[in-house]
């Protein structure tokens, strides 16, 4: 009842949520959805910094996991500008349709 | 091990339970200030001076059709006024009541839990808080509740700014994010607060002002106001989920002042130390009340007032007896400055709510960005440099 | 009891991030997305990283999402239409993607097997006054460079927000 956590299963934990993002990212049309499978990926690599920094018993995990949140806050602002700016010209929201460039 | 989960249920208990009476009839205080503000005499009929009135609320509300539209989005509809109460609710269980206590022989705090970052949480569940207003908008399916909850929502996280940096002031003068240790700073005098002592006068005017905006009160209220957005973004919703909205506005609107009072006033602590008498106040206060209830209950102003004005005489000086029991003064001492103190600043939302007209969104989202939130900034500049220079 | 906690909320973030991966309409992903925020915060607190869980919710859950969630209110776009696709594929091409990386993580844990274990109070050097102490001196740098890309972002999003409206 009282038993501890192997650290490997954070680990796994993190290398399933990683695998889910990049299969949302590739399978889904969406623009939306393949940002919040971005957003998946780096919750994901946050997890694993977390884990080696309590191996470590180190900080330092901490500070890089809390500069990949602010960096993808960031991210996240521009691109759903981006994105509103795409829908206000184009209509539409599925990647699959932004294809003007292609030859 | 035991003895800590079964104190935790008792105190779960109990604070939920006063939690309930404290909201119902925190409505009833409302309607009353707002009433003799407005000149008028407020609920009166339904039982004396109108107290049972709340009940009468929770029988309609309750017993009210509950009808769901068949237009809207099910799943969402039903999740999100139980998540605005759970939000609502989870965080008043880190506020502090008053200071360590034994109760039969245990130790306990009073408060549910105690966390090293309780300023930290509740602000992540106040963020979290904006979800019950937008998915409500949203699952009405509703071209004017879908307006009310994006408006409502993007006013609270515009002003979650301004809060964050306006608690920012104090926690840099009390150095600790514990609720707790928070008023333990704070202890002694009354210049000991951090209000006087750390001058966070400005801190505390831009606390209240993006409290009032937070929990969408007056002169904040216009996603919700009845006459401008046909009730805004809960138009769709009746009975028991309507309640819940209501109730978790409520209960934020408790949780602000009772930030505002650990933060800024001392939490528990009283005015001026127990050794000097303080201990009394409360004692003074009931008994003066008593006293003037029984003295009006025997020349009673209208008939019926010989009927109900005499026990709650009794009961208010039974209350001050009970304040000079040394076993029980230890806890309800500074549970009365506590709620002296919140009581005071939720007075404050009252009287402004009679007082003062609406904003325009427009001016209200301007407000938020051109003025709070520089004024924040440079008191956290300030208060910061000031910290540096004198120590 | 930590194995318990673990057990649960891993659960729900696995469960939760197949459901933003697989749902149609981008508002249930969003909210499943928060439910996996939420249930990584408790995970955090679990390996002794209060402060993270609490800018966890705060920043991510708390903010980003609600943009995601703005974001989607407005645009108003309605659920994804059905691509072409063979059935076999789109039954076990997440399933299977899943499996293969979950055995490599596996077989890399038997291969290479650590001894440390989690339990609460096993990390205490999370608090915030540790961040901030880190934060400040020894990674002043990224700190201040990541503030200026905040500024650069909000110039950015407002000025591509507002150009929309000639």
């Amino acid at each position: 009842m009282m038993g501890h956590v192997p650290l490997s299963w954070f680990l796994m934990l993190s290398a399933v949520l990683f695998s889910l993002g990049v299969a949302g990212f590739i399978f889904r049309r969406n623009i939306i959805t393949m940002f919040m499978s971005i957003e998946l990926i780096l919750n994901a690599v946050n997890l694993t910094f977390i884990t080696f920094a309590y191996q470590r018993q180190q900080v330092a995990g901490h500070l890089f996991a809390f500069f990949v949140m602010v960096v993808a806050a960031a991210e996240a602002a521009v691109g759903l500008a981006i994105i509103l700016t795409v829908f206000k010209n184009r209509e539409t929201l599925n990647i699959d349709d932004l294809d003007s460039m292609k030859n | 091990m035991d003895s800590f989960i079964v104190i935790s249920l008792i105190k779960i208990f109990v604070v939920f339970g006063a939690l309930m009476t404290i909201l119902a009839y925190l409505q009833w205080v409302e309607r009353k200030v707002i009433a003799h503000i407005q000149v008028r005499p407020g609920p009166y009929r339904v039982g004396p001076h109108g107290l049972l009135q709340p009940l009468a609320d929770v029988i309609k509300l309750i017993t009210k059709e509950d009808l769901v539209p068949p237009y809207v989005n099910k799943v969402l509809y039903l999740a999100a006024p139980f998540f605005a109460i759970t939000m609502a609710l989870l965080s008043i269980s880190v506020i502090p009541f008053g200071p360590a206590i034994r109760v039969a022989g245990y130790p306990t705090y009073m408060g549910l839990a105690d966390l090293n970052f309780g300023v930290l949480f509740i602000l992540g569940i106040s963020s979290m808080g904006v979800y019950g207003i937008a998915l409500a908008g949203w699952s009405s399916n509703n071209k004017y509740s879908l307006l009310g909850g994006l408006r409502s929502s993007a006013q609270m996280i515009s002003y979650e700014l301004p809060l964050s940096l306006a608690i920012a002031a104090p926690l840099l003068i009390s150095n600790t994010l514990s609720l707790r240790k928070l008023v333990d700073s704070q202890d002694g005098w009354m210049w000991n607060w951090n209000l006087f002592h750390g001058f966070q006068y400005v801190s505390f005017v831009v606390f209240i002002i993006a409290a009032f905006a937070e929990t969408n009160r007056v002169p904040f209220d216009l996603p919700e106001a009845e006459n401008e957005l046909v009730a805004g973004f809960h138009t769709e919703y009746s009975s028991m989920k309507f309640a819940s909205f209501f109730m978790a506005e409520y209960a934020n609107m408790v949780t602000v002042s009772c930030m505002a009072v650990l933060l800024f006033l001392g939490g528990w602590v009283a005015p001026w130390p127990a050794a000097y008498g303080s201990g009394y106040v409360p004692v003074a206060i009931f008994a003066i009340g008593g006293m003037i209830a029984i003295w009006r209950g025997l020349n009673p102003r209208r008939p019926r007032d010989r009927f109900t004005f005499p026990p709650f005489g009794v009961v208010f000086l039974v209350v001050a007896a009970v304040f000079l029991v040394p076993i029980l003064q230890s806890a309800l001492l500074p549970l009365f400055w506590f709620c002296a103190k919140t009581g005071a600043i939720l007075f404050l939302f009252m009287w402004i709510r009679g007082t003062l007209p609406r904003f325009r969104y427009d001016q209200l989202m301007g407000f938020a960005w051109k003025i709070l939130f520089p004024v924040a900034m440079l008191n956290l500049l300030v208060t910061g440099l000031a910290i540096a220079v004198f120590s | 009891m930590d194995l318990i906690l673990f057990l649960v909320f891993a659960g729900i973030a696995v469960v939760a991030a197949i459901n933003v991966v697989v749902q149609r309409h981008p508002i249930s992903s969003a909210i499943s997305l928060i439910a996996v925020m939420g249930s990584l915060a408790v995970l955090y607190l679990l390996l002794g990283a209060e402060f993270i869980a609490a800018a966890q919710v705060i920043v991510y859950a708390g903010a980003i999402m609600v943009l995601f969630v703005f974001v989607i209110m407005l645009l108003n776009a309605g659920g994804e239409t059905k691509a072409g696709r063979s059935f076999v594929a789109s039954l076990l091409g997440v399933p299977v993607l899943v499996a293969l990386l979950w055995l490599l993580a596996y077989y890399t844990a038997r291969i290479y097997p650590s001894d440390t274990e989690v339990h609460f109070g096993g990390f205490r050097g999370g608090t915030a006054q540790a961040v901030g102490r880190a934060l400040f001196t020894t990674y002043l740098l990224p700190f201040e460079i990541t503030s200026i890309l905040i500024l650069i972002a909000i110039v950015g999003a407002i000025v591509l927000a507002r150009k929309e409206l000639e």
